[in-house]
C-alpha cells in the first residue's frame, strides 16, 4: 500500500516522508500482532489509526515508535539532518535520544508518561535537562510557558500530577512531549477515559497546538470522532491487517470495505 | 598491638584469601573506571548491614601487617560504630590503630572526611548505604545501569530543580551528587555536601563499599570531582556563623550538642581528632576553659 494522497498545505513545505514503514509484521507466537503494514507519514500530517479492540493498533503504534522490536519489515526516520535511517538499526543511545528530542509519546494513561512524584514544572522541564540545558531560570520560564500553552494555569507549577485532574495531567502529558519542539509525536487514545466535555476541550487544543507547531502525529484512537477532529487521513485496521486508507473525510463519508461500513454505521447518534 | 595478640583462629583480616583476592579485583577495576559501580560477592560480616559490611570487606582486603588504621563515625573517633570496627581488626589482624588522621594510611569513614588535608600513600575507605544516585528518582536497576550507560544524567538535574522549586535554593545537604571526571555520576555516600570539595583533585585513593548493594567504587588520586549545579544556582557548601566552641576553629564542619533543657547549645568540631589537635597546640574556643592568649 503506497499511499500517495497529502494534506494540500502540506505538500509545499517538505515533499519528503518523515516516516517510512514497510512489510512491518508483528507476531506473538502463532498470533498475529499486525501483519504486512506500509504507511508513509509526511511533516506537519496527522494520520489517525482506528479500529476495534484487538485489531492490532497498540501493537502497530508501539512498532513504528521503536518501543517494540518488529518480527520483520522496516522503520525509517527522516533524521533532522536529512537522512534517513532505520530505526531498529540504531544505536541504543541514538534511538533513546531520538526519543526524548525530536519524539513524543502521549500515553493513554497519563500516570505512565509522567514523573508522578515531581512537579508539574520539573515534568515538563526533564527534557530540557535531559538534553542538556542547565540554567534553573530558563527551565522554570519555558515551563511556566508551557503550562500556559495547555491551559494550565502558572501558580499549579510547583504541584504534583498526582493533585491534577484526568485532564490536566493528560494537558501535563502534552506539554512535557511537546517542550523539545519535537517533529513526530505518537499519542495512544489521548482522550480516552476523559469525560465528554474534558475531550472536546482537549481535542480543541490538541489540534491548535497540531497546527501552530506544524506536528507529525500518529493518533491511534477507537473513537471515530476523534479522527474526524484531528486528523488528515486514517487507516483502518481489522485483525492486524490494514483494510482500508484514505483521506479522513472521504473515508468516514464514503466507506468502501464492509467492515469499515459497519464501524461507522455503528457510531452513536444523539 | 603486635602481631602476637591477634585471635590465631581467624585468617589474616578476618576475610579468606580468595575472597580478599575478589574484592581486590573488584577494587582494581573500580580504580580503572573512576565513579563506576562494580557489583562484587559481598559476604556476611559479624555485624548487621548498614553498620558499614561494605567498607570492612574493603578495609579488609587492602589490610597489609604494617598498616595503620584510623576508623571514624560521624567524625568520631570515639562512637560505637568506629571504636567496635576498630578493636575488630584490632583483634582478626592484629594491626596497629591509631586516632590521628595524619599517622594513619588507611582511614575507614562513616560519613565524613577528616579536617586535616590526606596525603599522598593513605587510603580513605566510606562506608555506603546507598550507592545508587538516581535510585530514589529511577526505581528499576535495569534502567538506572543502561543510564550510566549512555550518560542520561538529566534525571539528577530533575532532583535539584525541585529541590530549588520547593525551598528556594538546593537544599540537598548530604549524599550531594557528583559528577566524576567527567563521564560518572556518583552518589559520595551520605557524608555532608561540606566534604564534596576535599574528593575533588585529593591526593588520597578514596574507595567506596557498599555491603548490602554489593557495589564497590573509587576514586583515584587526583580525580577530578565537581558537585552538579544550575548555572543560575551554583553550589555551595554549608556555612557556619561561629567556630568551635572547643578549639575555635573556623571553616570546619560543626556539630551541635545540646547542653542543657533550657536551650543551652555548643557547636563542636565533628572532627574531634582534629578539634583535640588544635587544643593540644593551645588553641581554644569559648567553652573551651583557660582562654589563653592564643585563642581567637
Amino acid at each position: 500500500m503506497t499511499i500517495a494522497l497529502r494534506n494540500a498545505d502540506v505538500f509545499a513545505a517538505e515533499d519528503l516522508p518523515l516516516l517510512c514503514v514497510r512489510g512491518l509484521t508483528r507476531t506473538y507466537g502463532t498470533r498475529i500482532g499486525c501483519a504486512e503494514v506500509d504507511l508513509d507519514v509526511w511533516p506537519g500530517e496527522v494520520l489517525a489509526i482506528v479500529g476495534e479492540s484487538g485489531s492490532g493498533k497498540s501493537t502497530l503504534l508501539n512498532c513504528i515508535s521503536a518501543r517494540l522490536e518488529p518480527t520483520s519489515g522496516t522503520v525509517c526516520y527522516r533524521m533532522r539532518d536529512g537522512e534517513m535511517r532505520d530505526l531498529y538499526r540504531l544505536q541504543e543511545a541514538e534511538r533513546r535520544l531520538l526519543l526524548r528530542t525530536d519524539w513524543g509519546f502521549v500515553h493513554q494513561n497519563p500516570a505512565d508518561g509522567l514523573r508522578m512524584t515531581v512537579s508539574a514544572g520539573a515534568n515538563v522541564g526533564e527534557r530540557l535537562m535531559a538534553v542538556g540545558d542547565r540554567h534553573y531560570g530558563r527551565i522554570r520560564e519555558t515551563a511556566t510557558d508551557w503550562l500556559g500553552r495547555v491551559e494550565i494555569s502558572a501558580d499549579r507549577i510547583d504541584d504534583q500530577p498526582r493533585a491534577f485532574s484526568g485532564g490536566m495531567r493528560q494537558r501535563l502529558q502534552i506539554a512535557r512531549n511537546l517542550v523539545t519542539g519535537p517533529r513526530l509525536v505518537f499519542m495512544d487514545e489521548p482522550t480516552g477515559g476523559l469525560d465528554v466535555s474534558v475531550q472536546a476541550r482537549l481535542l480543541d487544543l490538541l489540534r491548535g497546538l497540531v497546527n501552530d507547531l506544524g506536528l507529525a502525529v500518529i493518533i491511534v484512537t477507537h473513537d471515530l470522532a476523534v479522527a474526524r477532529l484531528l486528523s488528515h487521513r486514517m487507516i483502518v485496521m481489522k485483525d492486524g491487517n490494514v483494510i482500508e486508507h484514505g483521506l479522513t473525510d472521504r473515508l468516514l463519508d464514503d466507506p468502501q470495505a464492509p467492515y469499515t461500513q459497519l464501524l461507522v454505521s455503528s457510531i452513536l447518534q444523539v | 598491638m603486635n602481631a602476637m595478640s591477634r585471635n590465631a583462629t581467624y585468617n589474616f583480616a578476618y576475610l579468606d584469601e580468595q575472597t580478599k583476592r575478589m574484592i581486590r579485583r573488584a577494587i582494581l577495576k573500580a580504580i580503572a573506571i573512576p565513579g563506576y559501580q562494580v557489583p562484587f560477592a559481598s559476604r556476611e560480616m559479624p555485624m548487621p548491614y548498614g553498620w558499614g559490611t561494605g567498607g570492612v570487606q574493603v578495609t579488609a582486603a587492602i589490610l597489609g601487617p604494617d598498616d595503620v588504621l584510623k576508623v571514624i563515625d560521624q567524625g568520631a573517633d570515639d562512637t560505637t560504630n568506629a571504636v567496635s570496627i576498630r578493636k575488630f581488626f584490632e583483634r582478626v589482624a592484629g594491626i596497629e590503630t591509631t586516632t590521628h588522621t595524619a599517622e594513619a594510611t588507611i582511614i575507614q569513614t562513616r560519613h565524613r572526611i577528616p579536617e586535616a588535608p590526606l596525603a599522598e600513600g593513605q587510603v580513605l575507605v566510606y562506608q555506603v548505604p546507598i550507592p545508587e544516585p538516581l535510585r530514589f528518582l529511577e526505581p528499576r536497576e535495569t534502567e538506572t545501569r543502561k543510564m550510566h550507560a549512555l550518560e542520561e544524567y538529566g534525571l539528577m538535574h530533575v532532583k535539584l530543580y525541585e529541590d530549588i522549586a520547593k525551598n528556594g535554593h538546593i537544599a540537598t545537604t548530604y549524599a550531594y551528587p557528583v559528577k566524576v571526571e567527567g563521564r560518572y555520576v556518583m552518589d559520595p555516600s551520605p557524608t555532608p555536601k561540606f566534604d564534596n570539595p576535599k574528593m575533588h583533585m585529593s591526593a588520597a585513593l578514596q574507595l567506596f563499599g557498599a555491603g548490602r548493594e554489593k557495589r564497590i567504587y573509587a576514586l583515584p588520586p587526583h580525580t577530578e570531582v565537581v558537585s552538579l549545579d544550575f548555572e543560575d544556582h551554583p553550589f555551595e557548601v554549608q556555612r557556619f556563623d561561629r567556630p568551635c566552641a572547643l578549639c575555635g576553629a573556623e571553616q570546619v564542619y560543626l556539630d551541635e550538642i545540646v547542653l542543657d533543657d533550657r536551650g543551652g547549645r555548643m557547636f563542636v568540631c565533628s572532627d574531634t581528632d582534629h578539634c583535640e589537635t588544635r587544643r593540644a597546640e593551645g588553641h581554644r574556643g569559648e567553652l573551651g576553659g583557660e582562654l589563653s592568649g592564643e585563642a581567637k
